[in-house]
């Protein structure tokens, strides 16, 4: 299955995260990549998902930006 | 190492010390000279560098404030130790200019940033706490706006250039001020602007004032400081992150001042301050809906012009334009009250402010 996809590329704060808790919410499990071109949207959306019981499973250099994967069960 | 100061500065610990760093050297730098519970405060030093620039003629704030120098320099160099500058820009740049113009309005109708709200609480100035409720209240509106799909679009990578050009406009205020240094009783030098009495004439010496700034610059951009972050992600999140920050800001700020004997708790004569309390409330409404549609507090803002974000330049430059029209059309503050002009000004930006906020609600593709 392919994951559901947020694409925060771009955006300043504190659109990453609002675009990553309205998937969080809708899809409520499984996985999502963010897709972010700053330190600064890695960490917030990182800490979000944390916050909202998600998993950060990983960070990867994505163009010159970050691909973050989440999960939950 | 690096990989271990990048997480402590992510962490709740980092942005806590670095409020308390800000809540230890901007009572200090205010012992050193700057004005009274103004030891930081950006609104008040882009409207002094706009002074010194001659943008305004207020005979009172001018000087070219190398701590603000220091913010954008400072981020600029933690950006590159941490392999985190990113050339950007391209998002709605002209909206962050007007967004930049008003907050700069407002804020000189309280007379301060948001950065200096909590110095003035921190001091005693009790009128503060009107301009933080003001802020809180303008900050909620956007958050308001943000729900109903408020964005500014995206931002594009590009040049390298395009990110340096503000702190270069920082090294070359910086030329200048050693170029043209303050003669003392003269109130130019060279093509400088200088105050020979007031707020602008207090000021601490130049190169601490901007040792402390790079410091500041270089630790707020790891820590991602945000004064108006702090309520809007609490608002919007229930997320404490960024308001530890803040808190840890105030109380540090408040015992340094006890230790320096620089708390004086009261409403009345409060150092560059007046006492109208729906104004010090309203100014900071429109300040705080003007950060809020445009990311960041002033200082994030200069933080992220350091750090390759050529959209949040424009801000600050809107800031340092609305500052030459804030005193040039009397609408800024003194500590007799708002200028003659300052309340039409306040709601012509509510108005502008909800305009923005109410047609830019396209969701992003």
């Amino acid at each position: 299955m392919m994951s559901d996809m947020v694409d925060a590329r771009g955006l300043s704060c504190p659109q990453p995260v609002m675009l990553t808790m309205e998937k969080i919410k809708k899809v409520k499990k499984g996985e999502i990549a963010i897709l972010v071109d700053t330190d600064t949207s890695k960490e917030n959306v990182s800490r979000a998902a944390t916050s909202q019981g998600w998993k950060v499973k990983g960070v990867n250099q994505d163009g010159t930006g970050y691909r973050i994967m989440i999960a939950k069960k | 190492m690096r990989r271990m100061i990048r997480k402590f500065f992510a962490s709740r610990w980092g942005i806590i010390s670095v409020g308390a760093f800000i809540g230890v050297f901007a009572p200090l730098l205010q012992k050193w000279g700057n004005p009274g519970n103004m030891g930081i405060c950006v609104a008040c030093f882009e409207r002094d560098i706009a002074g010194a620039l001659g943008f305004h003629r207020a005979a009172v704030v001018q000087y070219m404030r190398p701590e603000i120098i220091g913010f954008v320099l400072g981020a600029l160099i933690a950006a590159y130790l941490f392999k985190e500058f990113r050339p950007r820009a391209g998002s709605a740049p002209i909206v962050r200019f007007v967004l930049g113009a008003f907050a700069m309005i407002g804020a000189l109708v309280f007379l301060g940033c948001p950065w200096r709200a909590m110095l003035r609480l921190a001091g005693g100035d009790w009128n503060a706490i009107f301009g933080i409720l003001g802020l809180v209240g303008g900050i909620w509106i956007g958050t308001l706006f943000l729900r109903g799909g408020y964005n500014l679009g995206r931002a594009e990578k590009t040049h390298t250039s395009v990110g340096w050009l503000l702190p270069l406009i920082m090294l070359g205020f910086l030329v200048l001020m050693l170029l043209y240094p303050q003669v003392e009783g003269q109130d130019k030098s060279g093509i400088l602007f200088y105050s020979i009495k007031g707020p602008g004439v207090m000021h601490a010496p130049l190169f601490i004032a901007l040792g402390v700034g790079l410091a500041v610059g270089i630790l707020a951009q790891r820590s991602r400081f945000c004064t108006m972050g702090a309520f809007r992600d609490l608002i919007l999140f229930r997320q404490t992150h960024l308001f530890s920050g803040v808190v840890a800001l105030v109380v540090v700020a408040f015992i340094t001042n006890l230790i320096l004997k620089q708390f004086h708790p009261g409403f009345a004569n409060q150092p560059v301050a007046h006492t109208m309390s729906l104004w010090n409330f309203v100014g900071m409404v429109l300040a705080g809906l003007a950060f809020a549609l445009a990311g960041g507090c002033p200082g994030r803002q200069l933080f992220l012009a350091g750090e390759g974000d050529g959209d949040a330049a424009v801000f600050v430059l809107g800031m340092i334009v609305g500052a030459g029209f804030a005193h040039n059309f009397a609408l800024a503050s003194s500590p007799n009250g708002v200028g003659p002009h300052g309340i039409a000004a306040v709601i012509i930006g509510l108005v502008v402010c909800l305009f923005i906020g109410f047609t830019m609600r396209k969701k992003v593709a």
